[in-house]
């Protein structure tokens, strides 16, 4: 009886048309694929990208050089020297962050007590030489002026969960 | 004995002790901000309530004496609603911005509200603000953050005997400062940055620069004075951060002197000198260490060869390890030269034959301490050792009868029986007086001490200085810097000695530098090789060096031209010689016109090595970070020469190596300051026209390191150490104003100067100090000086 069924299957071929018909069902759904560069998945506010470093809306830069950061960074991929600044308040001279040691995970975010030091949407960058991807603290200031508007928003966005 | 239970647990402990200090001897972890062992129980942060049973309330740990039976509960719900009450106070004045501050991370405030405050302030109201002061270039403020501990202020009253600090107003409207608008200028002020338990007092040169748990801690040693203070350098990334006591009951109990705590900062000085340079034609050029090494050891192999050996001698600094001073001794001697020194403040030589084998204290810190009289000769001793006058000043506390001998009348801040100010001159017929009121009432005898004093007098204030040397158990009679530095010490060390042996009192000698007990033990003086042992010949030694002048030189860590009590001299003979080596941390214009090399030795953070201190305590460390670039160990340099010169017995690989070697033949030397003196055969009075100079090396010019350290320069001791000293007395029969710009004229030797009008200097002298731009152009200390106003 077993041998029976089998030739059966194999004469009409019933595996192969099974395989077609997901394949069929396939062709005719909605796509899913990304054309990316030209299409972008959505991400979410929490997306944790490329490093910036904030300003308060008055041009003051926000990091107070507290090292928590640096202290939290599992990868040690942070390097803060810090002084007293000609007005006597407590900051940075050096805030390096090396993206090649960095593994994203967001600590440094999470540790900062005034919001300075984020993590943008922006994940396409890349470094030509060797050190393109130290980042010092002009770029990170530079990329938090670039994206400060949709910073702002993702911040005030998860304000309500912490 | 009395034994009590604290949480369910018996100990023992004796009656009159304070239940905090049973639980820190057992481990028993009690909360407090006021209460530190050193300092008097004010009991005034409440931080340390507990349970007691029986009693009505919880009562404060640190102030509760025990009683046997007691019974104690740390951990109860009611000493835990205490404490976390407490902590809510607090924290309601207190800024809740950690991460702005800069006790973050090692804050005993903080570390305490982990423990014990809330998540959430409850507090809606304003805080309390108040502004800061301005303590001078050491300390840092931010008094909104003070919590009222009054740790700073016990400190000034009981430890540093200046009550700079206070606490004015009551309740929330008390402040700290300093009453009136001044600077803290106590030698020992760093110490409250150390005791205050919130982030009030920090430390200025270190401010902002790095947090506590980013830097490692490193043993290391302090070689500015003679106590030889035990410290933790801490270090970050290769780079010394800040200096922190080490705790040494022995030698610096839990404090530091200023100097010991903020000199670190000229590790990284703008006149270091990085890479090996060699003069060649007139011209200064940066080589490495092999062209540098040769170029060096042709040089003094030829001086040896023109002139002798004998013509090459070594100038070294006390400040050096051990292991250092031990090779450079090696190298001189098997030259064949024995002119070898570290006594560059020395003017007198002529009993070193009977110095004792190092010069010490002769007894233990803590034996000093339980002194019942002390006579200092010739010792400004609290800004030439903070660390010995706070031992000094708990004797003097304790009912310590102190006298002083001085050529000034330096303001103390302990009691003082007496103080003779005298004049360089009288300083050998003062210590006569006192021998001779000692002789008539003292059991004891001095042979030849009879003939000497025949002629001699006894004052009233001789007598009374005799007298208290007689009473009371433990007597030390304490020669300091300036009797050592005075033109005529071997009868002032005669004179010491016989009023010691007289009075039972022990002859105790302060030393200059951190090592100067290694210096005499390895050999670094002309007339003893290593162990004391005496040379056959001896060579010449600092002064005669400087004043005969040689055809070579080799400088360890000495800048001569200002540190040597010939400072005009010490120029000239460096600037004749064909040939001058300087082992050096650091690049002046005076060495680049007197050396033809200069090699970069690190300085004591970077280096390996052994030191002992006045009291004979041999400390040995490790380096704490590398030194920067081309800088390498003086031992590792001297170890080279050794090779160069084909000289056995440089085969060392590690410093601990010649610690090793050294250790056993000299650790069991004991400084014999008792018997090594002689009585000289007259007592020589000086004569002199004019003034008399007398020259006070000042607290922040001891050594290259200290003298590079921006942040001690800044404060008023380093400022006020300027100028020509003279009473308005003496200013008026020279008609000179005060502040007026003056002439100081010195043999053939002139400078210009500014008169500065301070009361403590005696009639007909002059008080000037060393190492400033206004007096290393002067010939000598002491002697004759005149001083006219410039129009």
């Amino acid at each position: 009886m077993k041998q029976v069924a089998s030739a059966f299957k194999s004469l009409f071929l019933l595996e192969l048309l099974k395989g077609l018909s997901l394949t069929g069902r396939y062709l005719f759904d909605r796509k899913i694929t990304v054309q990316y560069p030209e299409e972008k998945t959505p991400l979410s506010n929490r997306f944790r990208g490329l490093h910036a470093l904030r300003r308060y809306a008055n041009g003051e830069e926000r990091c107070i050089a507290c090292k928590l950061c640096e202290a939290v960074c599992p990868a040690l991929a942070i390097t803060i020297e810090a002084a007293p600044r000609d007005d006597g308040t407590r900051r940075t001279t050096r805030y390096d962050i090396d993206l090649s040691k960095c593994i994203f995970c967001g600590f440094c975010e999470e540790s900062c007590p005034v919001d300075s030091i984020v993590e943008t949407r922006l994940f396409e960058y890349h470094g030509d030489k060797r050190g393109d991807l130290l980042m010092s603290k002009e770029k990170l200031l530079a990329v938090g002026d670039k994206f400060e508007s949709q910073l702002a928003a993702d911040r005030a966005q998860d304000a309500c969960y912490r | 004995m009395a034994t009590i239970e604290i949480d369910g647990k018996s100990y023992e402990a004796q009656p009159g002790q304070m239940l905090i200090e049973i639980a820190d001897a057992n481990g028993i972890d009690i909360p407090r901000f006021c209460y530190h062992k050193k300092l008097s129980v004010a009991a005034n942060c409440r931080m340390c309530l507990v349970e007691v049973e029986r009693a009505p309330k919880p009562l404060p740990a640190c102030a509760t004496p025990i009683m046997d039976g007691m019974k104690v509960y740390t951990k109860s719900s009611k000493a835990l609603a205490a404490q976390n009450a407490v902590m809510e106070f607090l924290l309601i004045n207190h800024p809740l911005d950690c991460p702005i501050c800069d006790q973050g991370g090692e804050c005993e405030l903080q570390d305490i509200a982990m423990g014990y405050g809330q998540d959430v302030s409850r507090y809606q109201d304003g805080k309390r603000v108040v502004t800061d002061k301005n303590l001078g270039p050491l300390i840092a403020t931010e008094m909104t953050r003070c919590i009222h501990c009054t740790r700073c202020v016990r400190f000034g009253e009981e430890i540093a005997g200046i009550k700079e600090l206070g606490a004015t107003g009551r309740g929330e409207h008390t402040r700290i400062g300093t009453y009136v608008e001044k600077t803290v200028n106590s030698e020992l002020s760093g110490n409250v940055v150390d005791l205050c338990p919130v982030g009030a007092l920090t430390n200025k040169p270190f401010r902002f620069s790095a947090r506590a748990w980013e830097m490692q801690q490193r043993v290391g040693v302090s070689v500015h004075d003679g106590v030889g203070a035990s410290v933790y350098y801490h270090t970050r990334r290769n780079e010394v951060m800040r200096v922190i006591p080490r705790e040494n009951e022995t030698v610096n109990e839990t404090w530091l002197a200023d100097r010991d705590r903020y000199s670190f900062s000229a590790l990284k000085a703008e006149d270091r000198l990085t890479q090996p340079m060699i003069k060649r034609d007139g011209q200064w050029q940066a080589v490495d260490w092999e062209t540098a090494l040769t170029f060096a050891a042709d040089g003094l192999k030829q001086a040896v060869q023109k002139h002798g050996a004998k013509q090459v001698g070594s100038l070294v600094s006390p400040t050096s390890t051990l292991e250092e001073l031990f090779l450079l001794q090696k190298l001189m001697r098997g030259m064949g030269s024995s002119n070898i020194d570290h006594r560059l403040q020395q003017l007198d030589f002529s009993d070193q034959a009977q110095a004792p084998v190092f010069p010490s204290l002769g007894q233990s810190l803590t034996d000093f301490e339980h002194s019942d009289a002390v006579l200092v000769i010739g010792s400004h001793l609290r800004k030439e050792q903070p660390l010995l006058n706070l031992r000094l000043r708990k004797a003097a506390m304790r009912g310590a009868k102190c006298a002083f001998v001085n050529p000034v009348a330096y303001e103390f801040n302990l009691p003082v029986a007496q103080q003779l100010v005298v004049t360089p001159n009288d300083w050998v017929s003062q210590l006569a007086g006192i021998a001779k009121a000692l002789q008539t009432s003292s059991s004891n005898s001095v042979n030849g001490l009879d003939s000497l004093l025949q002629n001699v007098s006894v004052s009233a204030e001789q007598q009374a200085v005799a007298d208290a040397l007689l009473s009371g158990e433990r007597k030390t009679v304490l020669v300091g810097q300036l009797a050592q530095s005075h033109p005529q010490f071997a009868s002032l060390r005669a004179l010491a000695g016989a009023i010691a042996q007289l009075s039972g009192a022990c002859l105790s000698y302060t030393n200059a530098a951190g090592n100067t007990s290694g210096a005499w033990l390895t050999g670094c003086v002309p007339h003893r090789a290593v162990g004391g042992q005496a040379e056959s010949a001896a060579g010449k030694n600092a002064l005669e060096m400087l004043s005969e002048g040689l055809k070579a030189y080799i400088l360890m860590g000495v800048e001569p031209e200002l540190e040597s009590c010939v400072p005009a001299q010490a120029e000239r003979a460096l600037k004749q010689a064909e040939f001058v080596v300087n082992l050096t941390a650091f690049r002046s214009a005076a060495m680049d016109a007197y050396a033809d090399v200069l090699l970069p030795i690190a300085l004591s953070a970077e280096t390996s090595g052994t030191y002992v201190n006045m009291a004979g305590t041999w400390q040995s460390v490790a380096a704490a970070v590398k030194a920067p670039a081309d800088v390498r160990p003086a031992w590792k340099v001297l170890r080279v020469f050794g090779n160069l010169f084909d000289l056995a017995g440089f085969e060392y690989e590690d410093s601990t190596q010649i610690q090793a070697e050294l250790q056993p033949q000299l650790m069991s030397l004991v400084a014999d300051n008792a018997g090594s003196w002689k009585l000289p055969s007259s007592l020589d009075t000086a004569a002199s026209q004019g003034l008399q100079a007398i020259t006070e090396l000042p607290i922040y010019a001891v050594d290259m390191v200290v003298r590079r350290t921006a942040a001690l320069q800044d404060t008023q001791d380093a400022l006020s150490a300027k100028g020509v000293h003279l009473s308005a007395a003496t200013a008026a029969s020279l008609k000179i104003t005060d502040g007026q710009a003056v002439q100081v004229q010195q043999g053939a030797n002139t400078v210009a100067s500014t008169a500065v009008f301070d009361e403590r200097v005696p009639a007909a002298c002059v008080l000037l100090y060393a190492a400033q731009a206004d007096s290393t152009a002067l010939d000598s200390w002491f002697g004759d000086v005149s001083v006219k106003p410039v129009d």
